[in-house]
């Protein structure tokens, strides 16, 4: 990981963000196939190649330190991005441990962790961070640990409870949304937060989504990919800024469409926490830009191919309905019918 | 999704002591050195035996504190007669022996919004509560302990229990005709109170039974049982997806045959309570005989469904979806 920090506005302003070739086919393209519908798509998150965003089980990219910055950045504007219920304290420990535990042993000449029993001492070099504290005792960090440890972190974070054979939203680090809430979401069970999502509760997805997880395991994280599309390579489209995001949806036309639309993929990663007995769900965000995806003569045929033959409920809830049109006319100079390789990687 | 438990951990007996004359107590510390997974209290873990001729899987509760990790602890009920498990737990296991136990699941945790937990327990089932013990000890949150078991002689851990919890902890016995007073204690608990019991099939039902009738809500009414698996007539089961014939022995479980025929089959509890291991019934030439906990009646009157932890068929031939 190459963590060089780069200057200026990158999710915002002059739009700085450039993926490099490396990151461009690291990409977690999120379409297996020609076409896409909701399945209860989760698997165990297992290593996967090395170089990709699975071999470890928090990724840490070229884009790090400025997604950190970003993050303060929205923060700064809006403290409620972050928030947690009081009875979420042990899990927001379990959280920090998983952090810190990850990215140290994934990323050793950037991250270092010594525990002495509840003595523990963080480093955090790329950020700058040198942290003595005692695990379990809120008053010897700066910040609640879930604060403290996500702001270290990539991609949004929640906590869940489980009661009531159910799972509760109840904490959680939320500045880089595709189009969703913590403010609004916090404290409802998994329907309620899953509720505007069409199709999936007639096909019994989120019913079977929570049996499964209800019973995850220690040990056993899983994973799953979701994706969106986003105008400019804007991380917080939150539902609170709208007024500064959705206008931009009409700004796409053939001239800059390679170049302001990004296909954005999340890889939602699922631990169950062993103190609280908790969940934590992590949405890490990863975005390319039309002219990226093109760059790779199979993802272009396929992206192609995904989004002319999207079902309309898809594209209006996931906001592409606008601009799919002209997604579409763009990539269709690209696929000439050749038929694609099974599996995401490039060719 | 994969079901197996490729990530078992290994242990190592450090101590064994009997604690009464059917009670076994057992310290297990990680072969490989350090800590062993942090957990919550009312956590179980999976204890893999290998046996001579069978490999037992039995699920016992952890009972040390979750905030010391270099060591886990269990207690081991002698079950007369044993299907092997705790048999082999009693006369086989000395110190030094090696086990291979699976990571923590806790089906049985206490709730974070509770105004008050109340906890129930009957003999070994004793065991989940240590652990809760310790986590309560330091929040702030009232609870009170009642704790039956059939005489002094077979309480394994009153004296532990009345020195910890001086003032939260009343114990009874049988022997002395002191019985925990179910109805008394539930019709005068205030609302918010969350009531928990661990012990024989008849305390749970009698407390369950009790709450219902009171109108306590579900949500507030924990139980676990680790039941073993009840015995019955061989059998023979055919999995279809994976083509196996599997033959099923009197005092084995179905899913005990199921994994000794080489199949990976889902499970969490092995007690019938959880319902992770619920499997389909394509077929069957006789009864299902149901002995989960988890199945509605319609579920169980059905014969579509079983769990094969605790569940099995009085036929010539079961035919499962698996």
């Amino acid at each position: 990981m190459n963590v060089a920090l780069k200057q200026g506005d990158i999710y915002r302003g002059a739009w700085g963000f450039r993926n490099t070739p490396d990151a461009v086919r690291r990409f977690p393209l999120p379409f297996p196939e020609d076409r896409y519908m909701y399945s209860v798509n989760i698997e165990p998150h297992i290593p996967g190649p090395k170089g990709s965003v699975i071999e470890f089980p928090i990724d840490c990219d070229e884009h790090y330190v400025e997604e950190c910055h970003e993050r303060a950045i929205v923060l700064e504007e809006d403290p409620l991005r972050y928030q947690a219920l009081p009875h979420m304290m042990s899990a927001q420990w379990d959280t920090l441990e998983l952090g810190m535990q990850s990215l140290s042993q994934s990323y050793p000449q950037h991250f270092t962790l010594t525990r002495l029993g509840r003595h523990w001492h963080w480093i955090n070099r790329p950020l700058g961070l040198d942290q003595h504290f005692t695990f379990g005792d809120p008053a010897s960090l700066p910040r609640q640990p879930l604060e403290y440890i996500t702001r270290q972190l990539q991609g949004d974070w929640v906590i869940m409870d489980q009661r009531d054979n159910d799972l509760w939203c109840e904490g959680g680090m939320v500045t880089g949304p595709a189009d969703w809430s913590m403010d609004f979401d916090l404290g409802m069970s998994f329907k309620e937060w899953h509720g505007p999502v069409p199709l999936g509760h007639e096909m019994g997805v989120f019913d079977r989504a929570l049996r499964f997880l209800l019973n995850l395991r220690l040990n056993e994280p899983v994973r799953r990919y979701n994706w969106t599309m986003t105008v400019h390579p804007r991380l917080d489209t939150s539902p609170h800024n709208y007024d500064r995001w959705g206008p931009d949806r009409g700004g796409v036309t053939m001239q800059n469409v390679a170049d302001i639309l990004h296909l954005r993929t999340e890889l939602q990663g699922l631990w169950r926490l062993p103190r609280s007995n908790g969940i934590v769900f992590m949405v890490r965000t990863y975005m390319l830009s039309l002219r990226d995806v093109a760059s790779i003569p199979k993802w272009a045929r396929r992206v192609h191919r995904v989004l002319r033959d999207l079902h309309p409920a898809l594209a209006d809830y996931k906001g592409l309905a606008r601009h799919r049109p002209i997604a579409v006319a763009y990539l269709a100079q690209f696929d000439d019918g050749t038929p694609t390789t099974p599996g995401t990687a490039p060719e | 999704m994969s079901h197996t438990h490729a990530d078992t951990i290994a242990v190592r007996v450090l101590a064994v002591e009997r604690v009464t004359p059917q009670i076994k107590h057992f310290t297990l510390a990680p072969i490989a050195g350090g800590e062993l997974p942090a957990f919550s209290g009312g956590s179980h873990i999976i204890v893999v035996m290998r046996g001579a001729h069978r490999v037992y899987r039995n699920p016992y509760s952890l009972m040390s504190s979750p905030n010391e990790l270099d060591n886990y602890q269990i207690s081991v009920l002698r079950v007369d007669p044993s299907r092997g498990g705790s048999a082999f737990m009693h006369e086989q296991v000395r110190v030094g022996s090696e086990l291979e136990i699976a990571h923590p699941v806790n089906l049985f945790g206490l709730a974070k919004l509770a105004r008050k937990h109340l906890l129930l327990a009957g003999g070994i089932g004793i065991t989940p509560f240590m652990a809760q013990l310790h986590d309560l000890r330091l929040g702030d949150v009232p609870y009170e302990l009642h704790y039956a078991t059939r005489s002094p002689e077979h309480g394994a851990y009153c004296e532990l229990m009345s020195r910890a919890e001086p003032q939260r902890c009343r114990l009874y016995h049988d022997s002395e005709q002191r019985l925990i007073d179910i109805e008394g204690l539930l019709s005068r608990q205030a609302l918010g109170t969350h009531v928990y019991v661990c012990g024989p099939s008849g305390m749970i039902t009698r407390v369950l039974d009790r709450a219902h009738a009171l109108g306590w809500p579900d949500s507030h009414v924990h139980y676990e049982k680790f039941s073993a698996p009840p015995t019955g007539e061989a059998f023979d089961a055919w999995l279809e997806k994976s083509r196996v014939a599997v033959h099923v022995l009197p005092d084995q479980s179905l899913l005990e045959a199921i994994e000794a025929a080489g199949v990976d089959a889902p499970y969490l509890c092995r007690g019938g309570v959880c319902g992770f291991c619920r499997t389909e019934v394509i077929a069957v030439d006789g009864e299902l005989v149901h002995n989960d906990h988890f199945l509605s009646a319609e579920e169980k009157a059905s014969g579509k469904l079983i769990m094969p932890c605790v569940s099995r068929a009085r036929c010539t031939k079961l035919v499962l979806n698996l």
